[in-house]
């Protein structure tokens, strides 16, 4: 049953990841991402790891690629442009390049067994599950886990404020357009 | 199923930081609901006062040391000093910065605030004794003065620094966070005390190759942080785009705080590489001293040449972290101090002359200030000369302390470099005095001095001198810190 689902989402993986590469469309290109993203986190699943299975969505399928969509969106740049490559020793280069990274992760496969327990020891029965995870971030590392809320907490302050002294410069150039009182926050 | 058992927590020994976080915290809402738009500047006053009660809350910790969460921050006499020097920046910032935001048209409450976390993130990079806290120690500081940097947002230059400093500080955090992973697939813990602990037990494996790469990944991410040559381009152009008050404050604030991180991180955990560190962060050094120095030369724009001056002084204190020693950690308490009371005092001078339609910094501006303001002239010329390390002034001590020490601590050669390029910068801080006092006055340029600035110009210029004649209090004081290890 694993194997049959196994092949299945790394058959869609790949699939996505093909007509990501080969859609004209930025959207239809980031859409095919997401499929591919999707079909990782099935088999992070498969892979026992649902907290990966989770971060995955929620950052990666979730959180980038609507940043993705976004930035496609406001800059305009659904179609490829046919403009003449300014880079034209790029693609070789990156080709030959990924054939030989393909190349490792073959002999890395066949020659590790992949079941061999990782060097240092078995993993813990718990390890890299939810659970433990948020035992973690609640007692050994509950400071960087507080600072980290401080830090996105400035990050948020910082989109604000930067923000609204745009809105403010705008209104001082075009007085008469645009009252300054509906730019208050 | 079993509830988590949060381990017992000293929240004394964070006491300051803690003050600091919550009361910028609150004072953000506060500002937003409280504080009218017209009379922002009682924000700043608020800020001020959280400050100050930050400080008063660390007097009673002289005599406690200890870690807590799980070991992550420690507090000793060596964070605490430094925990004072930061609130003392973050003041002075806050003072200068009171009447140049309305004057320039960019005042929002929320700077206030934000110099607040930079605080924190500054007095957290004193205390952590863990990779993992440092780095958001890093972070916090950084994110915010992307935003500070970039406060006078419509003006070009100041969007420009932002730009630059964010995009350069990116590359920065990932080269530390891939440095700590790199030193923990070396040794596996984060926690320094452990790393040297690791280290030095022979039985123990260590790949070498991983933890030179990762010590490296880290000492570069300090080298730019504190813009050490050949990592320091950005400085001008950053410090140039920034809202002045802004400027001063990484000028002083970014250096200490790195500088103690880096401190505390060779001392604690990589003694046992100093074979490694001492020769690349000695070319390091001479290479900044010389480079920094020879920059400043030929500068006309004062905020600039303050720029290539800081990066200049970034290699004397780096004399005084080479040197593994208490001896050293104490010349790096001093020399950090004396220079930060002169550079805000320097850069606050600057802020008078500073003019909202026509921000050239030029070195102009300065000729014949003795006839205009001769108070004003006597407070950069005293600032001048403890930035050249003139007698007597706190500049000179410090200096002197720090050259001792590296002498001592058997870095001569990098002393040498660091007599001759103080006798080279000497004329271009000179240069400043000469224009003030010889020159007549030209144009028509009218200081603005608000009360702030004169507050701030006449504590840093006092303080400046009274610690060039009178040391003894603060190497007192120094000479009883100790980095404790913290483990």
């Amino acid at each position: 049953m694993d194997f049959v689902l196994f092949f299945l989402t790394a058959a869609i993986a790949l699939a996505g990841a093909i007509a990501m590469l080969v859609a004209r469309n930025a959207i239809h290109s980031a859409l095919f991402l997401l499929l591919n993203f999707g079909a990782i986190a099935v088999l992070f699943l498969l892979l026992q790891s649902p907290f990966l299975f989770t971060i995955q969505l929620s950052i990666y399928a979730g959180a980038i690629m609507v940043l993705f969509l976004f930035v496609v969106m406001l800059l305009g740049a659904e179609q490829v442009e046919a403009a003449q490559d300014k880079l034209p020793w790029q693609q070789p280069l990156a080709l030959v390049m990924g054939a030989g990274l393909l190349v490792i992760a073959v002999i890395t496969a066949v020659r590790g067994g992949s079941n061999d327990a990782p060097p240092g020891g078995e993993a813990a029965e718990a390890f890299g599950d939810p659970a433990s995870l948020g035992e973690l971030l609640f007692t050994e590392y509950l400071l960087p886990f507080q600072i980290t809320g401080i830090i996105l907490l400035v990050a948020v302050i910082g989109v604000v404020v930067l923000n609204q002294q745009r809105t403010q410069a705008q209104s001082e150039e075009t007085p008469g357009e645009r009252p300054s009182s509906s730019v208050q926050p | 199923m079993d509830s988590i058992q949060i381990p017992p927590i000293d929240f004394r020994l964070i006491a300051p930081l803690l003050v600091v976080t919550t009361w910028a915290m609150v004072l953000l809402l506060v500002d937003v609901f409280a504080i009218p738009a017209n009379r922002k500047k009682l924000t700043g006053y608020l800020a001020i006062a959280g400050l100050v009660v930050a400080g008063l809350v660390a007097i009673p910790l002289w005599d406690v040391s200890g870690s807590t969460f799980s070991n992550m921050v420690v507090l000793d006499r060596y964070s605490l000093i430094l925990t004072w020097i930061f609130l003392i920046i973050g003041a002075l910032t806050i003072t200068m910065a009171l009447d140049y935001l309305p004057r320039h048209g960019i005042e929002q409450g929320e700077f206030y605030p934000l110099i607040m976390f930079a605080v924190a993130g500054m007095i957290l990079m004193a205390q952590g004794t863990d990779l993992i806290v440092l780095f958001l120690g890093v972070e916090l500081l950084s994110i915010t003065l992307y935003i500070l940097t970039g406060f006078a947002y419509p003006r070009l230059t100041s969007e420009e620094a932002a730009m630059k400093y964010l995009v350069l500080g990116a590359f920065a955090a990932g080269f530390f966070i891939y440095g700590i992973a790199l030193t923990y697939g070396a040794v596996g813990t984060t926690n320094l005390a452990l790393i040297a602990e690791r280290l030095a037990d022979p039985a123990a494996e260590t790949n070498q190759l991983l933890l030179l790469a990762g010590a490296s990944l880290i000492l570069i991410t300090f080298a730019f942080k504190v813009a050490l040559v050949p990592f320091h381009m950005w400085t001008p152009d950053v410090y140039e785009g920034s809202p002045t008050p802004v400027a001063a404050f990484m000028s002083v604030g970014t250096k200490g705080a790195s500088f103690a991180a880096l401190l505390r991180i060779l001392v604690t955990a990589l003694p046992a590489l100093e074979p490694f560190w001492l020769p690349v962060l000695g070319m390091l050094a001479a290479l900044t001293m010389i480079i920094g120095n020879l920059g400043a030369l030929s500068q006309t724009n004062v905020k600039r040449m303050l720029a290539y001056s800081s990066v200049g002084h970034a290699g004397y204190i780096l004399l005084s972290i080479m040197v593994v020693s208490e001896r050293g950690a104490q010349a790096f308490l001093f020399y950090t101090l004396a220079y930060t009371l002169t550079n805000l005092g320097a850069f606050a001078v600057v802020i008078a002359l500073e003019q909202r339609s026509n921000a050239t910094w030029s070195l102009d501006d300065f000729t014949g200030l003795y006839k205009r303001q001769p108070l004003l002239a006597l407070a950069m010329a005293v600032f001048m000369f403890s930035l050249a390390g003139v007698p007597p002034t706190a500049g000179f001590m410090a200096k002197f302390y720090v050259f001792t020490t590296a002498y001592e601590g058997g870095l001569g050669w990098l002393v040498l470099i660091g007599v001759l390029t103080s006798a080279l910068a000497v004329f271009f801080y000179l240069r400043v005095v000469i224009r003030m006092f010889m020159h007549e006055p030209q144009g028509e340029l009218e200081p603005t001095l608000d009360r702030g600035l004169s507050a701030d110009i006449a504590i840093a210029g006092g303080l400046t001198l009274l610690f060039g004649i009178v040391p003894a209090p603060i190497i007192f004081l120094v000479e009883r810190s100790l980095v404790a290890a913290g483990g």
